[in-house]
């Protein structure tokens, strides 16, 4: 970037009076921001006038979708949450690896009992209007999302801390909430249940802090632009939806010095194809998602720049455990041994994702490997017979009645693919499989509200890197995800010694067992887990592919 | 003239009010609500969220809420742009849709009738068959094929374009799409000239002309006046389409579109969005056709516009 005050940023003073302020490196009304501006918009000119030339310092980065809104404690989708880690920073945040790293907390300590954290903040720590990030903000945010009359669709995943359950129930008041703040430096928060995995929730868009005197003034309307106020590693510039969305370096930011793209500007890509022809033009710098039915020709025009890596998601067939046949665990299985899952992750998805032998993905933190399901390594020959086998004795095929099932899917390329695929090698076992499609909402609403369907397709991405956020799904209380209702009191009362079990290997064995059970009764036949797939231009230094799929900008570098 | 424009405006309030009746209970007729996600929202999250929108209320109560609002001109919050209203939303891609679909009209009637007076002059000719077969295939081939090839050939091959986005109405970004969407009325129109102006020229009136030895180009203002007429009548519709948007073009280009913004409304269920640009539509189509009448009576002194 030409601008020097972008080489050099002043340090912003602490506390700032009105006057300083008007000096302030973030304020458009000063003069270095308003030349960096002119600047900005002169690259962005001179990059549009000749096709395929990049502006200087700005990362066009491409995201899946627009976010619904910017207020972290409304939000829920993974492309918000691309946009909010680079506006906000919990207390706990991702490094460009996926790894945890102290955030706007330099330092946390746990109680013996692993139920009290106690956080100590950044003295530096700045909003980017300068005013100083105290422990008094995440009281706040916390109290915030789990007031009823937030109406946060995604406050649930929080409800590790203490009260935070009855609190957004409307049973508790706010200051039931377990969250303190002893001094402005100090945030204690004390938890239900020891939770291994509650520092990874403190990064999560839920847990992020927002600016409580812009929230007061501005009222819903805080997060537009010129309104909002972040603690992050950058602050937003302009909004224009279904456009783009352009955040500018926050250089109150405690570690703004080690930021190096001064500019991202965030493009929703709902028409991968399409993208991928921009990302080719060189008129964006990364892909978040990938076209998977144009695989191998991505690979031969891009080569490196394609990079896959892992991701906690997990691609599943619900079977409907109410009704018979369904509710027959050799025909679950024989359905499940059935499935050539090389095929569908190698042929079907192009490699964009791997072929799933357990609910849970390997690799997930505070675990064992998962159990795997029996037969994997066994040839497609015997596993077809054994499940020939399992359906003869269910009563099903030559000499008995014919399965015949219907199998509900929300359209998409891939997902019709995936189920013509999977009809194709059940018809191998005598099974006709008939498709019933709809659009996602329509889908998940028909699942939700307990609808009849023989075959679901589910997905799940998970919040947080630990089996419990996979294994929820099939507890028999959650009527939202567990679509076929199964409901096995021996399972449910593993997942309830896991939640209380303080001892994180014996938690992580009590976990696996309770795998084990859902891999032999198969509720859910898992199919394939997700990979995290992406363009990643030359000229974008720094990207590394990571479980958690989290590539904050600010760790990343632009070249050229 | 005024009292038929008020008369006709006047007569467009129950169709829009139709519209918007028709549109507000049938939006809702669809399953899943605005704020279901994969994981389903809890109980008490999705009451909440009913609250704030006032979705708990009768369906009768949410209807006589929103035309109250209507008639005060508030289109209502979106419900898949949280930070954003209706009208803000408009605000921002009304005018995208309505430069491209400007250009794109201009494009296409100056082309169309261009080369479809040109075909019906030259019938049977080299210049008629080259027409005849460009507009069959503009009209025929889908635009969701012309973007990309447009796209592959001046954004990637040649380098001349760009591929695709907004960046603010910049000249560049605006040729390709405004290009695929010109090109299937370039040939629609080009075809309706041709035949009308061909069934003109056979006309008692203008063989009259050619006897009496009139220079070629006053015949042809002749016939042009004529045959023009079933071209404007088609304006309206068309130039109400073009203006609005067009989901596959906004698409595949990246651009900020009205197009866009109702069909991911429709399948987010953003019930204010979808009725508003319903409205919106609606509203363009009346007041076009309305311009291609008078149009019309100005080209035909046998139309009387106080009928």
């Amino acid at each position: 970037m030409a601008d020097p005050s972008f080489a050099n940023p002043r340090t912003p003073e602490a506390g700032g009076t009105a006057s300083e302020r008007v000096m302030s490196p973030n304020d458009v009304r000063a003069g270095p921001r308003r030349r960096d501006c002119l600047a900005g918009a002169a690259a962005i000119v001179l990059g549009t006038g000749r096709a395929g030339a990049a502006p200087l310092g700005v990362y066009r980065r491409g995201n899946d979708a627009d976010p619904e809104t910017l207020d972290p404690h409304r939000s829920s989708t993974v492309a918000e949450a691309h946009i909010l880690r680079d506006l906000y920073e919990g207390l706990v945040a991702y490094d460009g690896a996926g790894d945890l790293i102290p955030g706007a907390a330099e330092g946390w300590t746990v109680s013996p009992d692993r139920l009290t954290y106690t956080f100590r903040l950044r003295a530096e720590g700045r909003w980017s209007n300068g005013d100083p990030v105290l422990a008094g903000d995440f009281v706040f945010a916390l109290r915030r999302i789990l007031n009823p009359a937030t109406a946060a669709k995604y406050a649930e995943v929080l409800f590790a801390i203490r009260g935070a359950r009855a609190v957004n129930g409307g049973d508790a008041p706010a200051e039931a909430l377990g969250v303190a703040a002893p001094d402005p430096r100090t945030v204690v928060l004390t938890l239900e249940q020891p939770t291994p995995y509650i520092l990874e929730l403190l990064t999560h868009q839920t847990a992020l802090p927002v600016h409580p005197a812009s929230t007061a003034r501005h009222g819903d309307a805080f997060t537009k632009p010129g309104n909002l106020v972040s603690n992050g590693p950058y602050r937003l510039v302009d909004m224009v939806p279904n456009d783009r969305i352009t955040l500018a370096r926050n250089l109150y930011f405690h570690a703004a010095a080690g930021v190096t793209i001064p500019t991202v500007a965030f493009l929703p890509t709902p028409d991968l194809a399409s993208a991928v022809r921009r990302y080719a033009a060189g008129e964006i710098d990364s892909l978040a998602d990938l076209p998977g039915d144009q695989m191998a020709s991505l690979r031969r025009r891009f080569g490196a720049e394609v990079v896959l890596g892992p991701a906690l998601g997990v691609y599943a067939l619900a079977l409907n455990t109410r009704k018979p046949p369904f509710d027959d665990v050799r025909v679950r299985r024989a359905l499940s041994l059935g499935l050539d899952r090389e095929f569908l992750g190698g042929a079907v998805w192009g490699e964009t994702m791997s072929p799933a032998y357990s609910l849970c993905p390997p690799g997930l933190d505070n675990s064992l490997p998962p159990p795997e399901l029996a037969g994997r390594e066994a040839l497609p020959i015997d596993r077809e017979e054994e499940a020939r086998a399992l359906l003869a004795a269910a009563g099903f095929g030559p000499g008995g009645r014919t399965l015949r099932l219907e199998y509900r899917f929300n359209s998409s390329d891939n997902n019709r693919n995936t189920a013509i695929a999977v009809a194709d090698m059940w018809r191998g076992l005598g099974v006709e499989t008939r498709f019933v499609y709809t659009d996602a909402k329509t889908h998940f609403a028909h699942l939700r509200d307990g609808g009849d369907f023989d075959v679901a397709r589910m997905s799940w991405i998970a919040d947080y890197s630990d089996p419990q956020n996979f294994l929820f799904l099939l507890e028999s209380g959650n009527d939202g995800l567990n679509a076929g209702r199964y409901a096995n009191p021996a399972f449910d009362r593993l997942m309830r010694e896991a939640a209380a079990e303080p001892d994180t290997a014996r938690r992580a064995d009590i976990l696996f067992a309770a795998e084990s059970l859902l891999m032999a009764e198969l509720p859910w036949i898992p199919l394939l887990h997700n990979r995290s797939k992406a363009l990643i231009s030359q000229r974008l230094k720094g990207y590394r592919a990571n479980l958690r799929n989290v590539s904050p900008t600010r760790f990343l570098r632009l070249e050229g | 003239m005024i009292g038929f424009v008020l008369r006709r405006l006047l007569q467009a309030i129950p169709t829009l009010f139709i519209v918007v009746t028709a549109s507000f209970f049938l939006i809702r007729l669809a399953p899943g609500g605005p704020f279901d996600l994969e994981r389903p929202l809890p109980k008490a999250a999705r009451e909440a969220l009913a609250r704030v929108y006032g979705l708990d209320q009768p369906l009768l109560v949410q209807y006589a809420r929103y035309l109250g609002a209507l008639l005060t001109g508030d289109l209502g919050p979106s419900f898949s742009f949280r930070d954003l209203s209706v009208a803000e939303l408009f605000a921002r891609f009304l005018p995208v849709s309505m430069t491209l679909g400007a250009i794109a009209l201009i494009l296409a009637v100056a082309l169309g009738i261009g080369l479809g007076a040109l075909a019906a002059f030259r019938r049977g000719g080299i210049a008629d068959r080259i027409v005849s077969g460009l507009a069959g295939l503009t009209v025929s081939v889908p635009t969701f094929v012309i973007a990309p090839l447009l796209q592959i050939a001046f954004g990637l091959g040649l380098r001349w374009l760009p591929a695709g986005g907004w960046e603010g109405g910049a000249p560049a970004h605006l040729v390709l799409p405004a290009i695929t969407l010109a090109l299937p009325q370039v040939g629609a129109i080009a075809r309706l000239t041709r035949a009308s102006l061909a069934d003109s020229l056979g006309a008692q009136h203008i063989r009259t002309a050619r006897a009496m030895g009139l220079p070629d180009h006053r015949i042809a203002r002749h016939a042009l006046r004529g045959g023009l007429l079933p071209v404007v009548a088609i304006l309206g519709p068309t130039a109400a389409s073009l203006l609005t948007g067009s989901v596959v073009v906004e698409t595949i280009f990246g651009l900020p579109g009205l197009g866009r913004a109702f069909v991911d409304g429709a399948l987010n269920r953003d019930y204010p969005l979808v009725m508003g640009t319903v409205l919106l539509v609606a509203g363009f189509v009346v007041l076009l056709n309305l311009v291609a009448d008078i149009l019309a009576a100005m080209l035909d002194p046998r139309l009387r516009l106080a009928r």
